[in-house]
């Protein structure tokens, strides 16, 4: 049978992953937002994981909001990706400095 | 080993790849491929924890909707990929540090230690007459109605967010006015002249 601790590890294996997709792809927004959907699946394998294991179905509840935030998040990110790349013809992070003063 | 442990070191393995290639893959479509497929071994693990509601959701939402969109983006995007990829080699032992560091700091809470199969114990298995919709919905729309309906505003919003930051007006191009359309009158598109009438023209002439 499978602990609760397995689950848990896989979780924490994906979110160290991601944490590193972020640190070795930082100049491609498109790669930086999939680390994200990334990161939010490890935090709902957890969440399910203990919902599970401690008998409580708030935390799949949790999950289904997570599930619907991240769907927006990723469709106005897009969307924001979409007017970048029409405005300035590139996705890189590094030319995305107009803000400076 | 029992049928269980194999089902779940198999997707972990595969889960676990599938998110190292959408981290270091060259082309962003293998990338959005490699995470389809890291929600569906997700999704399977998900339902080895009987959730199978958010399972079938995972390949739904993400899987239909989320990804299909992602890939719709970087397909449509015209990139150059070479000026992306640079610093990937000089940032591999730093990225390679902080996730190790992360995850023992996070194995060191999460181990085997504290929720190991001695401290919670593994729950028995519901039997086949029960239902992890019903009990998902008898908790959704009585305990958390009101985070239930913030949860479609903020879907709302979103689509009007991604509508109003994507749509725009080119000069030049031909757009019906509907609001013009259904305003118009008779007198608008028919005028009617007063005039004698004419002779005809052709067989009056020759006779």
């Amino acid at each position: 049978m499978i602990a609760l601790s397995d689950y848990l590890t896989l979780g924490a294996v994906l979110f160290a992953l991601s944490v590193a997709g972020i640190f070795l792809n930082r100049k491609n927004v498109i790669i930086l937002l999939m680390a994200i959907e990334l990161m939010l699946l490890a935090v709902n394998m957890n969440f399910i994981a203990f919902s599970y294991f401690l008998g409580d179905t708030a935390g799949q509840v949790f999950v289904f909001f997570i599930l619907t935030v991240a769907a927006a998040e990723a469709a106005i990110g897009l969307a924001i990706l979409v007017v970048l790349f029409r405005n300035r013809r590139t996705i890189n992070v590094q030319d995305l400095d107009r803000l400076k003063g | 080993m029992d049928i269980e442990r194999i089902i779940f070191w198999v997707f972990a393995v595969i889960l676990v790849f599938a998110a190292g290639r959408v981290i270091t893959v060259r082309n962003p479509v293998h990338a959005a491929m490699h995470l389809v497929l890291a929600f569906f071994t997700c999704a399977g693990l998900w339902l080895l924890l009987e959730a199978e509601f958010l399972a079938i959701t995972l390949v739904l939402v993400y899987v239909g909707a989320v990804m299909v969109l992602f890939l719709f983006v970087v397909m449509m995007l015209d990139i150059n990929m070479s000026p992306l990829r640079e610093g990937f080699v000089r940032y591999l032992p730093l990225g390679v540090i902080i996730a190790l560091v992360v995850f023992s700091e996070m194995f060191a809470v999460v181990g085997v230690k504290y929720f190991g199969s001695d401290v919670i114990a593994i729950p028995e298995r519901h039997g086949a007459d029960y239902s992890n919709v019903r009990e998902l919905g008898s908790v959704l729309y009585t305990d958390y109605v009101y985070p239930f309906e913030i949860a479609s505003v903020i879907l709302l919003v979103a689509i009007i967010a991604a509508i109003a930051l994507t749509m725009r007006k080119r000069p030049g191009t031909k757009s019906q006015n509907v609001a013009q359309q259904v305003a118009v009158k008779s007198t608008d598109r028919v005028r009617v002249v007063k005039m004698m009438s004419e002779e005809k023209q052709g067989s009056s002439v020759r006779d």
